[in-house]
């Protein structure tokens, strides 16, 4: 008994070919959209690679750029297939690759299926990444003429800048390192010298944080130096003020934007899958429906297509059964050799 | 003497037409890119309305968007035109309009030129208008109380944040207003008093800047205030530092910006009015080959496409006669009743 089986008269054929041609050539699009996508991920690691500390894996992106190609590879060629399919000569030429074409396909939507449980799980690690090179990138804000950290501040800067955030945290974060160069402070000055030796490892910490923590929306001129002190700026409480400088960390300014670009791709995966799933299925039916003609001579003969060929469960034990063969195969040739030797 | 003849045949007809067509549906998405250009011209004004008095004049996003709206349709009805060329029938609908149309698209052809120069003129005025619009940004900065001008100081920021400059020709022009708002003055303080009495207006003036004048690319932290002060900050002088603050001005920076945008908008522009005038040469010859027909019953006969009728010279003294024998019908006509009543 065939799984889910159709009939087809000649007209059926047609239309089931040429709808199955355009949901192709859909597909090849959705491939390049996940090779564009994979792609412009890709640049975005990179471009703030800086801020985690260039350890990023660049693994789900590589892979969405190698699965784009496939797909389009892969939808081209059935693309190919569905167009000559109504010509008997054309086809002829196609059908013995069919079967292989149709695993390959099977492999492809297990791959994609892994890429986009990838797309939601390597989350974790990128948060992972951007806490540690956050952190790192603050300790080198000020280490501007250190070669190979030079434009760590402006790349924190201009980060700040952009995702309207301060710090790692929060920015308290700014008050536990020293982000002012020593080469601009005068170290012979009393009010320097206490704060330096105000702390174990001689650093001059203050509680101040770097302009571009600013946030433009506030009614009044940017507070940055002396933020817990009440009484140093007129009519300020720093414990009320909201708008004055930004209050969401970089890590989670950062992170959101990572993640939700991460999921948007695994959706748009996702649907890939469905459309890849709906194209094998089409094909199915109809290089079943054109081997199934009652009269190979006679194009408008009537004729039945199906997605299996028996039932799931006997398909199933067909390839068990197979499988257990392959396996008998090769212990009898192990068997055989020694029985040659004696 | 015809102008520029060329000898047709069926096939050449036929290759004519189906170029034209080709060009025609170019000349559509000419036509819309136009428009998109228009329309983005005009959304990037309404963005910055604020910092240009809300006084920017839209003539040109304007004009553009109806030049756009033409060139689509008149393209769209040429296009069909040439489709239809190629079966008598079809073509005998459309024959009687086809002058009309052919003069329309020459006079739209000189519109389109006209939208080009402009392009590069409009520079101009502009400039005037950013210049009155950031003094008048930078006075209304502390005004974040008063209803109407509450925005001025974050559109002002993000604008200098976005395209790097500070002030309106440098960053004394901050040295020169009050940018703080007398909220968060302490007036019993003494330094407050003095600065306020420092001079006639009783403004606070101070030689700082605001945080979004800030250079990211600065070694050092941003110094903001006390900035013509040497001593006030340690290894600091002022005359030979140029990475602390942006040192261009905001208005050569938004001229710079506008400037370039409406320069290639022009560009583009006189593109689009070449491919215009080729699919209107194009069409006449379209035309004016299925009008000379040897033998109009046979569509396999020969036939000869010109672009004028007559040579410059005489086409041009035809019209200025047409026009006087307009000039003179209209003499007449005021003229004749009183021949009656003498007679």
């Amino acid at each position: 008994m065939p799984f889910m089986p159709v009939k087809f008269n000649l007209q059926r054929r047609v239309k089931l070919a040429q709808g199955l041609w355009m949901l192709y050539w859909f597909s090849v699009i959705a491939g390049i959209l996940i090779f564009s996508l994979g792609i412009f991920f890709k640049i975005e690691l990179r471009k703030r690679s800086e801020m985690m500390d260039n350890n990023e894996s660049h693994l789900v992106p590589n892979l969405l750029i190698l699965v784009g190609l496939l797909a389009c590879g892969l939808n081209a060629f059935g693309g190919k297939v569905c167009h000559d399919s109504l010509d008997p000569i054309k086809f002829s030429k196609w059908k013995p690759m069919l079967k292989t074409y149709l695993l390959l396909c099977c492999g492809f939507n297990v791959l994609l299926v892994l890429v986009s449980l990838l797309c939601f799980l390597m989350q974790f690690s990128v948060y992972l990444t951007l806490a540690e090179g956050l952190s790192y990138a603050i300790r080198f804000y000020k280490d501007t003429d250190t070669p190979g950290r030079c434009f760590m501040k402006r790349t924190l800067d201009m980060t700040q800048i952009e995702f309207h955030c301060c710090g790692n945290n929060n920015f308290r974060d700014w008050f536990e390192v020293q982000w002012i160069s020593n080469r601009y402070l005068d170290m012979s000055n009393d009010v320097v010298k206490d704060r330096v030796l105000s702390n174990v490892e001689g650093k001059y910490l203050m509680d101040s944080v770097p302009f571009s923590c600013c946030n433009p929306g506030s009614p009044r001129p940017c507070i940055q130096h002396h933020l817990t002190n009440n009484s140093a700026h007129y009519d300020y409480d720093h414990r009320t003020e909201e708008l004055n400088i930004w209050t969401r960390g970089c890590l989670e300014a950062l992170f959101s934007y990572y993640s939700s670009l991460m999921s948007s791709i695994g959706v748009f995966v996702l649907f890939a899958i469905i459309l890849e799933s709906v194209d094998m299925a089409g094909l199915k039916y109809l290089s079943t429906a054109l081997e199934t003609m009652a009269e190979p001579e006679n194009p408008e003969c009537e004729s039945e297509g199906w997605l299996l060929e028996k039932g799931v469960k006997e398909t199933f034990s067909d390839l068990l059964t197979k499988l257990k063969t392959l396996g008998r195969t090769n212990q009898v040739e192990g068997g055989d050799a020694p029985e040659a030797n004696t | 003497m015809a102008l520029l003849p060329v000898k047709f045949d069926l096939k050449k007809r036929v290759k004519l037409a189906q170029t034209v067509w080709f060009m025609y549906w170019f000349a559509v998405l000419a036509g819309v890119l136009v428009l998109s250009m228009g329309l983005f011209f005009k959304i990037e004004l309404r963005k910055r309305s604020e910092l240009m008095d809300n006084n920017e004049s839209h003539f040109l996003p304007n004009l553009l968007i109806l030049m756009g709206l033409i060139a689509c349709s008149i393209n769209v009805f040429g296009g069909k035109v040439c489709y239809d060329s190629l079966d008598p029938d079809k073509f005998a609908k459309w024959k009687p309009m086809l002058k009309t149309y052919l003069v329309f698209c020459v006079g739209f052809n000189a519109l389109l030129l006209v939208t080009a120069v402009l392009c590069f003129l409009m520079r101009i005025p502009m400039q005037f208008t950013l210049a009155e619009g950031l003094r008048n940004g930078m006075r209304y900065y502390k005004d974040t109380d008063t209803p109407g001008r509450c925005y001025m100081k974050r559109t002002l920021d993000l604008m200098q944040i976005e395209f790097r400059c500070c002030g309106n020709d440098n960053y004394r022009d901050w040295f020169e207003i009050q940018w703080v708002s007398n909220r968060y003055l302490d007036f019993s303080s003494k330094e407050v008093k003095d600065r306020i009495g420092s001079n006639v207006d009783g403004q606070y003036l101070m030689d700082g800047v605001p945080f979004s004048c800030c250079n990211p690319s600065s070694p050092r932290p941003c110094i903001q205030a006390q900035m013509t002060n040497n001593t006030a900050h340690y290894s600091y002088d002022h005359y030979t530092e140029d990475l602390n603050v942006w040192k261009r001005g905001c208005r050569d920076a938004l001229l710079f910006y506008y400037g370039g945008m409406m320069n290639t908008i022009g560009a583009l522009v006189i593109l689009v009015t070449m491919l215009e005038a080729s699919v209107t040469v194009g069409m006449q010859y379209v035309h004016s080959s299925l009008c000379n027909l040897a033998n109009p019953e046979d569509p396999e006969s020969e036939s000869e496409g010109w672009l004028l009728e007559k040579t410059v010279k005489e086409t041009f003294t035809d019209i200025m006669d047409k026009m006087k024998s307009m000039g003179k019908g209209i003499k007449v006509e005021e003229g004749e009743p009183v021949v009656e009543t003498v007679s």
